[in-house]
């Protein structure tokens, strides 16, 4: 198989609200950037897929507003996933792999703002069994949550110690939506929102866009000084029915790092899609990361979670770190999906 | 505006689309069993029973075809408790989505617990069904369930 590499990535400002600013303008100032940042313009991009979601621009065919961000003529290549943009990625790398494309452009973007995201995340479910109840997101993950709590596998402590970490990380993070120093008493001592969780056990809600390049190994090394090479990456999802699950695990996650071949890296960063504090504990687990990882430097998902990019975000930081010297080998995930039902999993050196 | 000028003609308009679709013989089979009072599963290859009735098989793939009844009371396993009920919730004051085991099922079901007060719920708890007042054969027609 072909190598391939991260060589540049670029996120917007985390914002709970982006104002007039339309999907567009959210995606053009990132895609600019991204490709600045190594030198190229749309005509040297062999392939473009992003992620993004018509339920939450309200509109069929969503994806196709956000190719005003781009330069579509002459006539480019271009994909879409109704999904987060790592699977954006993912197919990009089938392109790469196969040997059609030596250089890809990834985005990602929404803005969750106009509506209620919570309902607007419903729509995902099954249209018969659930939907019709519009069990929300916030009120499934606590389902999960107290499962855990529940069968001892956590305790409310450790979820809150999960959120005192990702703040104070977001502090170093200028582009974090929600960064503070903060300390496990103050976070316990906050009223629950839907029990058992806490309001800052969630993701908040942000608008925003990211994007990132790929390349095949010829193109990665004429164009970046230090790939963020993609050893591994692999994606399973889990049964839509929800009972059938064992929530405090996630299978899943632990078949796509054995197939990513997480085991036996010198893993030394990792970024896990968590939008809710207990789920990073769980992937923690499941991913057999060792307590010497740090994990979410850039405070993750609690700290921004931009719809439809905050997976690809997980690969832009971990590969980012990598390019600049800053790690060496790195782990990083996106779920998608009620409790963590589909997750992808990458491993990236350097 | 009808009223005050007869010339003017006005009619209600919805958006929507006109497709119908099928529930199929599984899951359509459950509502229309659900429409009657009544709940089953499907049994999976390795004997368990999943409630609601699933399709297929969630680990072998397998399609499933045996039905069988299960109770309206069960035990719940986890729960979440929704203090303030947004617009589309259908209970508009505090309640409980839970997953509920019924008995005769190994795979606990989503739904809802109105059980007033948080502190009234535990998981362990045995909830009942609450039937709606009127059974049109959706997963609506369990309003609820209720500390039993």
């Amino acid at each position: 198989m072909r190598e391939a590499a991260v060589i540049g990535y670029t996120q917007s400002m985390q914002r709970r609200y982006a104002g007039a600013a339309n999907e567009s303008e959210l995606i053009m100032p990132v895609v600019r950037e991204v490709m600045q940042s190594v030198g190229v313009t749309q005509k040297d991009i062999d392939f473009t897929c992003s992620g993004s979601c018509d339920y939450l621009q309200g509109a069929a065919f969503a994806f196709v507003e956000g190719l005003n961000a781009v330069a579509t003529a002459p006539p480019i290549r271009e994909s879409h996933v109704e999904m987060d943009a790592a699977w954006a990625l993912y197919e990009a790398l089938l392109k790469i792999w196969s040997g059609e494309a030596d250089l890809c452009l990834i985005y990602g973007f929404s803005k969750s703002s106009p509506g209620e995201l919570r309902s607007v995340l419903t729509l995902q479910l099954d249209p018969y069994y659930h939907v019709p109840l519009w069990p929300d997101a916030v009120s499934l993950a606590a389902l999960q949550a107290r499962a855990m709590l529940d069968a001892g596998s956590l305790t409310e402590r450790d979820m809150a110690e999960v959120v005192m970490r990702s703040r104070r990380a977001a502090l170093l993070n200028p582009k974090a939506q929600l960064a503070a120093e903060t300390s496990i008493e103050a976070l316990l001592a906050e009223p629950r929102f839907v029990s058992p969780l806490r309001r800052h056990d969630c993701a908040p809600i942000t608008d925003g866009a990211s994007a990132l390049l790929v390349a095949s190994a010829d193109t990665a090394r004429r164009l970046c000084a230090r790939p963020a090479w993609i050893r591994g990456i692999d994606h399973r999802m889990e049964t839509g029915t929800l009972g059938a699950r064992d929530l405090t695990r996630s299978p899943s996650t632990r078949y796509a790092a054995a197939r990513a071949g997480v085991a036996g890296r010198p893993v030394d960063t990792a970024e896990l899609h968590a939008p809710f504090s207990h789920q990073e504990i769980i992937l923690r687990r499941e991913l057999g990361l060792s307590d010497s990882v740090a994990v979410n430097p850039s405070g993750g998902a609690l700290a921004g979670n931009v719809m439809m990019a905050a997976g690809l975000d997980r690969i832009g930081h971990v590969a980012t770190r990598i390019m600049r010297g800053e790690a060496d080998c790195g782990v990083a995930h996106a779920t998608s999906g009620p409790c963590l039902q589909q997750n992808l999993v990458a491993v990236l050196e350097a | 505006m009808a009223e005050t000028n007869p010339e003017l003609l006005t009619k209600s308009f919805e958006l929507g689309y006109t497709y119908t679709r099928s529930t199929g013989p599984v899951i359509g089979h459950f509502l229309t069993e659900l429409r009657e009072g009544r709940i089953v599963g499907t049994r999976t290859s390795d004997g368990r029973v999943l409630v609601p009735a699933a399709e297929y098989d969630p680990v072998s793939a397998e399609a499933l075809t045996e039905f069988v009844s299960v109770a309206e009371e069960g035990v719940v396993t986890t729960w979440s408790w929704v203090a303030e009920p947004i617009s589309h919730h259908l209970l508009q004051k505090p309640f409980a989505f839970a997953l509920v085991r019924l008995d005769g099922a190994d795979v606990p079901m989503l739904h809802m617990v109105d059980a007033g007060e948080e502190g009234a719920m535990r998981t362990g708890m045995r909830v009942r069904v609450r039937w709606a007042a009127e059974r049109r054969g959706s997963i609506t027609d369990i309003a609820c369930f209720e500390p039993a």
